[in-house]
């Protein structure tokens, strides 16, 4: 492994891998307590119209994601509470549509059509360094608002009606979470794309929910659980020579069923 | 900043309060009057409207119609002075927290936002626990205790706040007999420093320690006493109604055909 490290896009994929664990570790602990995989599954997807609409205005792709995943996050949060559609209905209508628009938003762009598939199931051997100078910064917006909402953020997830009764702006704490999804999801598409971001919101944080009651605990948990499961994908898809995001995917997949079973039978 | 209410009298006040959801009522012209230190009981049937009335006196719910006043106030600004015990059904009991986390978050809405949570708060969640007997299970996680111990934290999450009012919606679901006596026991200690009212759809088991009860099946049939009146049971449930004997647990027993 030490010897792939003389490698710079070796050592970006790593870094890559660890800074998105960071924001995913955190984010996906909201993800799975307050039961909200669904809505982060279409916000996650509809990013990638956020791709499209980068290439066709020229700009670095990941760029044209941050707002677009986060205008579709907002959209679903806002039509889901404040309309008479239900949110899942928003959410399944909003997903598609970004991808659609994705779609043709490249179709319109001038030239030959760019890599798709890198941005669906990941590209982290093709991570460039202004990407990383991004991801910190994203990580740092992610970490500040955490820790300075900590308290109202386990309020909401636990029980959003007390929390209102209590006088809480509920509902503008829950679209700015969503707001942070959509900025952890933007991390992720490098790692393993829009369509497997799914997978490391939900996977670290439903394991280690396992082995701690404490919502901080299992925040630092879930950041290692997905460091591990970044890096050691990583690495198995370069002895195995298969595609890393899906490796990744797989390998956290895997130590999942098998915690599962080791648990059932204590 | 409000301020604080007066010692005596009227403390909540509901007059001609109407609620419609998607133009159905759910409450039809209610007026009630709470007094400090009252212990009243709302019965009804099931989607009677009794969570939607103790969502209006704290302001989750705006009616459609009429006036409510919180101790003098209107129910958002009045909320600081009342407790609220929500219907057990609604939280995630493989939710990862701790009995005193639990607890603390009831200081929220009067402690500093953005900030940790301060001595002072820390002080009443140990109060909380210590009076309904549940500080032993401080560090333990929520969900691992039983019904009638969940009971009893989230009433201490109602009471870290020093309410002036204990609003409690099926405080009984969930919990056993046994514990259910201690729970009322509770309740009346609680009464030197609060008015309770307390939502049930089991006349059973409201009847022996309120000292007023109210009927509510959309409209509210109320008398300011805890005499059950045949009438009023019977239009509220909308079926006949048995009482057997006063002082024992009254019983609704549903005609056959």
């Amino acid at each position: 492994m030490l010897a792939l490290l003389q490698y710079e896009f070796m050592r970006n994929a790593l870094l890559a891998a660890l800074l998105a664990s960071i924001a995913c570790g955190i984010i996906g602990v909201y993800v799975v307590v307050k039961r909200i995989v669904f809505i982060s599954g279409g916000i996650a997807h509809a990013a990638f119209g956020g791709i499209g609409l980068g290439y066709l205005l020229g700009i670095e792709p990941l760029l044209g994601v941050v707002p677009f995943s986060i205008g579709a996050a907002l959209s679903m949060g806002i039509v889901g509470r404040r309309t008479r559609i239900p949110e899942d209905t928003a959410i399944g209508i909003l997903w598609a549509i970004g991808m659609a628009l994705g779609v043709v938003f490249i179709g319109l762009t001038p030239g030959y059509a760019p890599d798709l598939f890198g941005y669906l199931f990941g590209s982290i051997l093709a991570v460039p360094a202004s990407d990383l100078v991004l991801m910190l910064i994203m990580n740092a917006a992610i970490i500040v608002t955490v820790i300075t909402l900590y308290r109202e953020f386990q309020a909401i997830s636990f029980d959003e009606e007390y929390a209102t009764a209590m006088g809480l702006p509920t509902e503008r704490l829950y679209l700015l979470l969503l707001c942070l999804i959509a900025l952890t999801v933007v991390l992720l598409i490098r790692v393993v794309g829009v369509i497997l971001v799914i997978a490391l919101l939900t996977i670290p944080a439903a394991l280690s929910k396992r082995f701690t009651h404490r919502l901080s605990t299992m925040m630092a948990l879930s950041v290692l659980l997905c460091a591990l499961f970044t890096t050691g994908g990583l690495w198995l898809s370069y002895i195995l020579d298969l595609a890393s995001g899906a490796t990744i995917v797989l390998f956290s997949g895997c130590a999942f069923l098998i915690t599962t079973v080791l648990f059932q039978h204590q | 900043m409000t301020t604080m209410p007066p010692e005596n009298g009227e403390i909540v006040r509901l007059e001609d309060v109407w609620l419609h959801f998607d133009g159905v009522p759910v409450l039809e012209a209610i007026y009630l009057s709470i007094q400090q230190h009252d212990f009243l009981g709302i019965i009804g049937p099931n989607g009677g409207g009794k969570s939607t009335l103790l969502k209006v006196i704290l302001g989750l719910l705006e009616p459609t119609r009429g006036e409510v006043t919180v101790f003098g106030h209107t129910p958002e600004q009045g909320r600081r002075y009342v407790g609220y015990v929500p219907q057990f059904s609604l939280f995630d009991r493989d939710f990862p927290i701790s009995v005193w986390d639990v607890v603390l978050m009831g200081r929220m809405g009067h402690s500093k936002r953005f900030s940790r949570y301060s001595d002072e708060d820390k002080r009443c969640a140990e109060n909380a626990l210590e009076t309904v007997e549940m500080l032993k299970f401080r560090n333990t996680r929520i969900g691992t205790l039983s019904g009638g111990q969940q009971q009893r934290v989230f009433i201490a999450r109602a009471l870290v706040t020093e309410p002036r009012l204990l609003l409690l919606d099926e405080p009984m679901t969930s919990v056993d007999s046994p514990m259910q006596t201690e729970l009322y026991e509770l309740f009346e200690s609680l009464r030197a420093h609060m008015a309770i009212v307390m939502v049930s759809h089991d006349i059973s088991a409201i009847s022996i320690y309120v000292d007023t009860v109210a009927c509510l099946n959309r409209k509210l049939y109320y008398h300011g006493t805890k005499e059950l009146l045949t009438e009023d049971l019977e239009a509220a449930y909308q079926c006949p109604v048995e009482l057997i004997a006063h002082g024992v647990p009254h019983r609704v027993l549903k005609e056959h055909e």
